[in-house]
């Protein structure tokens, strides 16, 4: 068994929310699989006991390289506002901007982890216009960048590790830190924005209940309605990045599950896609963010045509907040 | 006089640093800086109203479902909409999970693990409380954290996922339940009752809650076995129900129906009236002057003199005022909080104890919430936005009042302005120089001149539960 590794947590210009979602691992718990993934928490900011001098002295030997850094992982995005200044997040008890210490440690930590898609890409804290100057940490929305710059490789080869997810669930993080402990992450496990393949390579709409709804195109007109929430409701499950609804969230949700559409929240600029989140933006009365992979001729060919096969079953239930309408009970027996 | 400049503290959701100016042993004066800063309130304006609902969930990890909870209640005051019963219920019953899961994360992962510091190793409660509190290794969190994940289950059942729901709609819920996910329901519900009542309370909630004098704490206490007995084993020895007192005044927004929303103060109660809020700027590294949230505004200066945080100071008719559970329980009456308060003010023991009461208070409301669900029936209203208007929406989070602040113009959001549980009880000081409610609990506790991190603060830091990413937003 070789030691476990160590790792770091810092929480930046972001809500906490990945931490709290990473409180909601089961079987085994989130220390429990921690513990079994080889993992020594050296400092988190909600879970450990130290504060104050006791806390910085970790922060500042890890920063200095007494201690042995494994694992940087960082929540949040990095508040570099205002005018470049840090100020906008001055880590508490030491005077000096958080994006410091975070250049500081990542220069030093075997692999660096942006938890969350503000710590990837900027995420909602950049959004409306970006007032605090947020950035993730190597990507500042879709463009490579960020704080620590396209160039940045961690000690141990690999970029900034994009566990992106607003919230992430918890599956994420801990397949990736099992993946590292067990020295089964290289970078070809990385997708073009770096995020984990092993959650990326998949599309939120894999798994979605409201399925039979999208094969007839019957959609979802408002809130609460069972049908599809692609046509009406802005749901991007089709296009976004994640495995959302195969994994499964809390014993069992998702947001398409939720009766919400999918906002993408895996995808870089998420937050700002111009237009309101829970409306589909059409030309033509046709969506114009139709399934990634898919021709469009074709997409609206057989749209029309699964529209007009569309039983009257799943017509009038896409419209409705509860089966107004059962499945026929055959009396012959299933062939 | 000697200065000290505390943190960062951990286990307070968020960054936070304490400034103590210390004189005879004893803190003189505090000053509270919130040191983040991301500016959601300026994000949210120009955009389409409905925005709010993706956009606010994520200002707080945390107060993620109080968030949603608020802006949906300012839309459906906006559009003039009546959310149908099953929806009320489902934003009740998903509000008050949050809550309840934040209560219990806070007691076990943030607040009892500064009891297991080796400074109160020869305390007679300390092998104890240690063995089932330390940071990270306490055996209670071998059961805390599959309780707490377990009764999250109620939030992928009824809101998809938590944190950062999309589910509680202006109209009410989007998410519809069919019977057998109400029986899931209710089959939770009783394995969280059943975790309380064993491992937190060593008694039935129903008992717990009827407790209703000190009296009757001390004889229930007698002999109990639970967590709750460790706490106040060790809140008895060290004093805590005298310790981290601010000015006893309360302020509650209501939550669920059951607890009343009101102002405490001078020993009585009184209705809230939203238009007595104001806030004040006069030491934040903001620009402006005093204004009622409905027509607030937010405007980062870096450099300001005087100022020394990026948190507003909300003021009820001037004054400076405490939220959180125990708010919520002295304004609906609870005689045992309502004695304790009488007694001895308003307490690190008084603020941890309106917690786990609530968590006996509540869950039985929700089990009956849970059984009033009726499949088949509405669960969301709907109706169109005005183009021009203003509304607000009144909460509570687990730790205290929150408030959204809502002006449409032409079709889009012209101002958005929100004041969370920790504005109000981390303020700094005002134009008056008066300071907040944390600033006021720290004055007189007793520091060591050479602990540079005096474990009293972090008791009293904390028992405010506060949220720091949600102060400033």
């Amino acid at each position: 068994m070789t030691a476990p590794l160590n790792l770091l947590w810092l929480q930046s210009g972001g809500c906490g929310g990945c931490t709290l979602s990473l409180l909601n691992a089961e079987q085994p718990h989130l220390l429990a699989h921690l513990e079994a993934a080889g993992i020594h928490l050296l400092w988190h900011p909600s879970l450990s006991r130290e504060s104050g001098p006791e806390a910085l002295a970790i922060l500042a030997a890890c920063a200095e390289g007494r201690e042995r850094l494994d694992i940087l992982c960082v929540e949040g995005s990095i508040m570099t506002g205002p005018q470049g200044t840090g100020r906008f997040h001055m880590l508490s008890g030491t005077g000096r901007p958080m994006m410091s210490w975070v250049l500081d440690l990542a220069t030093r930590a075997r692999h660096v982890l942006a938890v969350g898609t503000c710590a990837a890409f900027g995420g909602i804290t950049a959004g409306g216009g970006n007032p605090g100057g947020a950035v993730g940490l190597q990507y500042d929305g879709d463009h490579p960048g960020g704080l620590l710059g396209p160039a940045f490789r961690a000690a141990a080869g690999l970029p900034v590790i994009n566990v992106a997810g607003c919230p992430t669930h918890p599956g994420w993080v801990l397949d990736t830190l099992l993946a590292l402990s067990l020295d089964r992450f290289a970078e070809a496990d990385l997708d073009p924005f770096h995020r984990p393949r092993f959650f990326a390579d998949h599309l939120v709409h894999h798994g979605c209940p409201r399925n039979e709804f999208y094969e007839f195109k019957a959609s979802a007109e408002k809130a609460s309605d069972q049908g599809c929430m692609m046509e009406n409701l802005g749901c991007k499950g089709t296009q976004a990045h994640a495995d959302c609804n195969t994994r499964l969230w809390n014993g069992g949700g998702s947001c398409l599950r939720g009766g919400y559409a999918c906002v993408s929240c895996t995808e870089p600029r998420f937050e700002e896609p111009g237009h309101p989140f829970a409306e589909t933006p059409k030309v033509a009365g046709i969506p114009i963010g139709l399934p990634t992979d898919m021709p469009k001729a074709w997409f609206v060919a057989l749209a029309a045509l699964s529209k007009s096969a569309t039983p009257k079953r799943v017509r009038e239930n896409a419209v409705a907040d509860h089966a107004v309408v059962t499945p026929a009970v055959k009396k012959t027996g299933l062939k | 006089m000697t200065t000290r400049i505390l943190g960062p503290f951990n286990r307070v959701e968020g960054d936070l640093e304490v400034h103590l100016d210390i004189d005879d042993g004893r803190v003189a004066t505090a000053r509270v800086n919130s040191p983040l800063y991301r500016g959601f309130e300026t994000m949210l304006a120009g955009k389409s109203p409905l925005d709010a609902l993706v956009i606010v969930p994520r200002i707080c990890g945390i107060c993620s479902v109080a968030q949603s909870a608020a802006a949906a209640q300012a839309l459906r005051s906006l559009m003039g909409l009546e959310a149908p019963s099953n929806g009320l219920l489902a934003e009740r019953l998903v509000t008050a999970c949050e809550n309840l899961a934040d209560h219990l994360s806070h007691f076990y992962l943030f607040f009892m693990p500064d009891f297991a510091r080796p400074a109160y190793q020869h305390r007679p409660w300390f092998p104890a409380v240690a063995a089932r509190f330390q940071a990270l290794t306490g055996s209670a969190m071998n059961e805390m954290l599959p309780a707490r994940a377990e009764f999250m289950h109620l939030m992928g059942l009824m809101a998809g996922k938590w944190p950062h729901t999309l589910s509680l709609q202006p109209g009410g819920s989007s998410r519809p339940l069919e019977l057998a996910e109400v029986l899931r329901l209710v089959t939770l519900l009783r394995g969280f009752r059943r975790f309380l009542e064993t491992r937190l309370f060593g008694d039935t909630l129903e008992n717990l809650a009827a407790l209703d004098s000190l009296e009757a704490l001390a004889r229930w206490r007698h002999g109990r076995t639970g967590d709750l007995a460790l706490f106040l084993d060790a809140a008895e020895d060290l004093g805590l129900d005298r310790m981290g007192r601010a000015r006893d005044a309360f302020l509650s927004h209501g939550a669920y129906g059951l607890f009343p929303d009101g102002v405490w103060e001078e020993g009585a109660a009184a209705p809230l009236d939203p238009s007595a809020i104001r806030e004040d700027v006069s030491h934040a590294w903001l620009a402006g002057d005093t204004r009622p949230p409905a027509q607030g505004e937010t405007r980062p200066v870096a450099d300001k003199p005087g100022a020394y945080t990026w948190c507003k100071a909300p003021r009820y008719a001037g004054r400076v005022m405490e939220t959180g559970a125990l708010a919520r329980q002295m304004l609906a009456g609870h005689p045992l909080i309502r004695a304790l308060v009488a007694e001895r003010g308003g307490s690190v023991q008084a603020r941890g104890l309106a917690r786990l009461l609530e968590l006996a208070l509540v869950l039985p409301e929700m089990e009956v919430w849970a059984r009033q669900l009726k499949p088949g029936e509405p669960w969301c209203a709907h109706g169109d936005l005005p183009e021009s208007g203003s509304a607000f929406g009144l909460v509570e989070a687990a730790r205290g009042a929150l408030g959204h602040w809502l002006d449409v113009r032409q079709g889009r959001i012209h101002n958005y302005q929100i004041i969370a549980p920790t504005t109000w009880n981390f303020s700094p000081r005002d134009e008056g120089g008066v300071p907040g409610a944390l600033e006021q609990a720290l004055v007189g506790l007793p520091v060591e001149p050479d602990d540079p991190m005096p474990v009293v603060v972090q008791h009293v830091v904390r028992s405010f539960d506060p949220c720091m990413v949600c102060t400033v937003h």
